[in-house]
């Protein structure tokens, strides 16, 4: 069971779209798109907005994230969620759609729960972390150099994977320095085939969570 | 004598028809500052809403206003629907079951219908939306009020926010999609403010 999503666009074809592109990394989350009027047109209806919201909740879910685009789909959607049965199983994640969506839909596959999930949509705002002050730096627990096997590299995917695992360990994880449970992050690495990627790991998951970054990166991600 | 069912939905064929009639006005209102659909979206709207009346006719003022709320909603498609939507829902919620509406009433009708644009679209006065008709609207039916003539609050409410429209003329935008033009936004009128002030001087041509 995982936490179910739901689109709000103005564009019936974006939320497709974005649903289209979220599925992709997250197969077994349900992704619902609410976009366009009920007679297809660029808008936001509160009939498609509930209808879906409606079907989330009767899917066995951990609770409903909420994307959404522009002023008014927010103003839709959160009228539909004050015209449900159950009011608080809904969260509204004030995230850009498409880069959040995909970053909400990989921490539900991850397993995070609503407001985990809530969370790495809004994540993908917010500028990369600052290098952390030399008095607040404690040694990390785990470390690992892995080297970039794969053809390609640091893409989505790859990226979306190791956020994913590592947003189910209770562990502290930075990859060159950037935040491992940052798709965002991670990809704006720009790391090529043959970048050795340093793990450093700090928590309880310390040591498992540089064991499942070995393991993935070693392989390849399981890409050419 | 307050108000009653039938009132409640003269005002809404009085607003469905203020709407057919000022469609190319509020479209063009709407062009230079917004994505000139308002009018179209208005129209579209009030007229879904004459269609789920005729199907089943309300029986109070706040099913007619409740069952307005759902159809703007689900029709309208802009910002104006859930706006709009979230307004006539907060009045339907104050008048309940009352079968006869008295000044007081009514004006505490209307500003919950106020509240509930500000809680639906976080915009204050001055911000240059519909706001900035309904809040002189509230305080003038309030204050008239006082007199427990129904006719009065209405027509306080309407002629402050026909005012309150034209006062959005010299504004700055700092919420929808005008906000995006800046200061291009100044010396036009907001579309929101105008179809605010339509509706609400309906509600008081209903009561005539």
């Amino acid at each position: 069971m995982t936490v179910n999503l739901v689109v709000v666009s103005h564009s019936d074809k974006i939320a497709d779209g974005a649903v289209e592109l979220a599925a992709q990394m997250a197969p077994d989350v349900l992704i619902l798109p609410a976009g366009g009027t009920d007679d297809g047109r660029i808008g936001t209806s509160l009939e498609r907005v509930m209808a879906a919201l409606e079907q989330a909740a009767d899917a066995n879910s951990d609770g409903i994230v909420v994307l959404t685009d522009l002023g008014s789909a927010v103003m839709t959607a959160e009228s539909a969620v004050e015209f449900m049965a159950d009011p608080s199983a809904v969260l509204l994640a004030d995230a850009p759609l498409v880069e959040g969506l995909v970053a909400a839909a990989v921490a539900a596959q991850a397993g995070a729960d609503a407001e985990g999930v809530k969370e790495a949509a809004e994540a993908v705002y917010r500028p990369p972390a600052a290098p952390q002050h030399a008095h607040e730096h404690r040694p990390p627990e785990a470390t690992g150099d892995f080297e970039l096997v794969n053809q390609a590299g640091m893409h989505a995917r790859p990226a979306a994977k190791i956020a994913g695992g590592l947003s189910g360990m209770d562990a502290e994880v930075t990859l060159n320095g950037v935040d491992g449970a940052s798709m965002t992050e991670l990809m704006m690495l720009g790391a090529a085939k043959g970048t050795v990627l340093h793990v450093e790991a700090s928590g309880p998951d310390a040591a498992k969570a540089v064991d499942y970054l070995r393991g993935l990166i070693t392989a390849g991600f399981g890409e050419p | 004598m307050g108000l009653d069912v039938n009132w409640a939905l003269r005002w809404l064929t009085l607003s469905a028809q203020a709407m057919a009639e000022h469609r190319e006005e509020l479209i063009e209102l709407d062009r230079p500052i917004g994505d000139s659909d308002h009018g179209e979206n208005m129209d579209r709207g009030f007229k879904a809403v004459m269609v789920k009346i005729a199907e089943a006719p309300p029986e109070t003022a706040g099913a007619a206003l409740k069952l307005t709320a759902m159809t703007l909603m689900s029709k309208v498609g802009g910002a104006a629907g859930p706006l709009y939507g979230t307004a006539f829902l907060r009045a339907a919620t104050v008048l309940g079951e009352t079968a006869d509406i008295d000044a007081a009433t009514l004006a505490s009708a209307f500003q919950a219908a106020r509240d509930g644009i500000v809680a639906r679209g976080k915009a204050e006065s001055g911000d240059k939306t519909m706001v900035d008709a309904w809040t002189p609207a509230v305080d003038a039916a309030a204050s008239a009020a006082g007199d427990s003539d129904v006719h009065k609050v209405l027509a306080a409410a309407a002629e402050a926010a026909e005012a309150g429209a034209v006062s959005t003329d010299p504004m700055l935008a700092r919420k929808g999609r005008a906000s995006y033009l800046g200061e291009r936004s100044i010396g036009h009128r907001d579309p929101g403010a105008v179809s605010s002030a339509l509706i609400l001087r309906a509600a008081a041509g209903a009561a005539e």
